[in-house]
């Protein structure tokens, strides 16, 4: 444990501590989010329209995820096939 | 050329009208011509703040469809000359403000006017962008409370991309934080977020903050914007929160908790 941290616990926390941290979070989750391309939600949707076509997944099978680099963007998918589609 | 002032927040009830009638007052006291729009399509009660609710006959709405004439419109302030407040319509819908037709009206506004004050709805919707898409400053008003702070930094997000500056590829909107609602003794107690919390997370231009106050609503109950009340707290805040804005430095004010005068200890306990 640092020095500071053993003055910042034995600060009275009171319950705006709780809220800058729950804030500090989502305003960085916000601003992810406001980065990403337009489309991904489509893209998404219509992911999942053409894989049903082969194989039963359901909705949450499909995930999109967009993380930005300094020199890179980089769009992940991840596919959970079900069980029997291996059959 | 004037300069166009969006007033926003994303949240609603943070104090945006009594902001926007504060500053268009306090300008319009200046010496600059200054004109205070209502944006608040089907909620206007800028009228109610400014006072002028019983001389409304025309509104923003009319004048966007040519029904009325700007000067049939604009409301001159009783206590100012250089102040003039465009009221909102009561009864239609928020889409009756076109881009095209507010983008008109501000153009001309902006061709007399030094000044025009535009007070945004609450929410991001159409009527809150429709308020900002021609800003070249905002004052986003903010209260020390996570889902504010939340919404302001939304509608940061959505200055800095659905604007017309940001669609033109011109210089950004300048954007200000201004604090309000402020309780020294909450921050204190841990119970509120204080100015540094919210500025490490917004990280703007302080251009003000307005301590929370009696006599903003003994100011609206009056209809007399609370800058005119130079003996409060809040009044004087909007009173720093202009000179700020127009280039002066100041030190911020009412961020500490008050010593409790004799009298006040003694009936308080
Ligand atoms: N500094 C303040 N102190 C106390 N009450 C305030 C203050 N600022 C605003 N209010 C009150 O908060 C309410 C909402 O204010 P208003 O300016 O109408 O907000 P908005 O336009 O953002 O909805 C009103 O009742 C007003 O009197
Ligand atoms: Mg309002």
């Amino acid at each position: 444990m640092r020095l500071l941290d053993i003055f910042a616990s034995s600060r009275p926390k009171g319950s705006s501590a709780i809220a800058k941290e729950r804030l500090q979070i989502l305003v960085a989750h916000d601003r992810t989010e406001r980065g990403r391309p337009s489309y991904l939600p489509t893209l998404q949707r219509e992911l999942l329209e053409v894989i049903r076509k082969y194989a039963d997944v359901d909705m949450n099978a499909v995930s999109v995820s967009y993380e930005q680099e300094d020199s890179r963007e980089i769009l992940e998918l991840n596919i959970i096939l079900p069980e029997t589609a291996r059959r | 050329m004037a300069r166009i002032i969006v007033i926003t927040s994303g949240k609603g009830g943070v104090g945006k009208t009594t902001t926007s009638a504060a500053l268009a007052m306090g300008l319009a006291q200046r010496g600059s011509r200054t004109a205070v729009v209502d944006f608040d399509v089907g909620l206007r009660n800028l009228d109610l703040i400014m006072g002028c609710e019983r001389r409304v006959v025309y509104d923003f709405i009319n004048v966007i469809n040519g029904e009325a004439s700007l000067n049939q419109a604009l409301i001159r302030d009783r206590r100012c000359d250089d102040l003039f407040v465009l009221p909102a319509s009561q009864t239609r819908d928020k889409e009756a403000l076109t881009k095209e037709g507010v983008g008109k009206v501000l153009d001309d506004l902006s061709q007399t006017f030094d000044y025009v004050v535009c007070d945004s709805p609450a929410g991001i919707e159409h009527g809150a962008t429709m308020a900002m898409y021609y800003a070249d400053d905002a004052v986003v008003v903010t209260n020390p409370e996570v889902s504010s702070v939340r919404d302001s930094d939304r509608m940061l997000g959505i200055l800095a991309s659905k604007s017309r500056r940001a669609e033109t590829g011109n210089e950004p909107i300048r954007e200000y934080l201004l604090l309000t609602r402020y309780s020294p003794e909450r921050v204190a107690n841990g119970e509120m977020l204080g100015l540094e919390d919210v500025q490490e997370i917004l990280s703007l231009d302080l251009l003000g903050v307005i301590p929370e106050s009696m006599s903003v609503l003994n100011a609206s109950n009056a209809g007399i914007p609370v800058i005119l009340d130079s003996e409060s707290d809040a009044g004087q805040a909007y009173g720093d929160m202009v000179a700020r804005y127009l280039g002066e430095e100041l030190p911020h004010r009412f961020l500490e908790v008050r010593k409790k005068g004799l009298f006040s200890r003694f009936f308080k306990e």
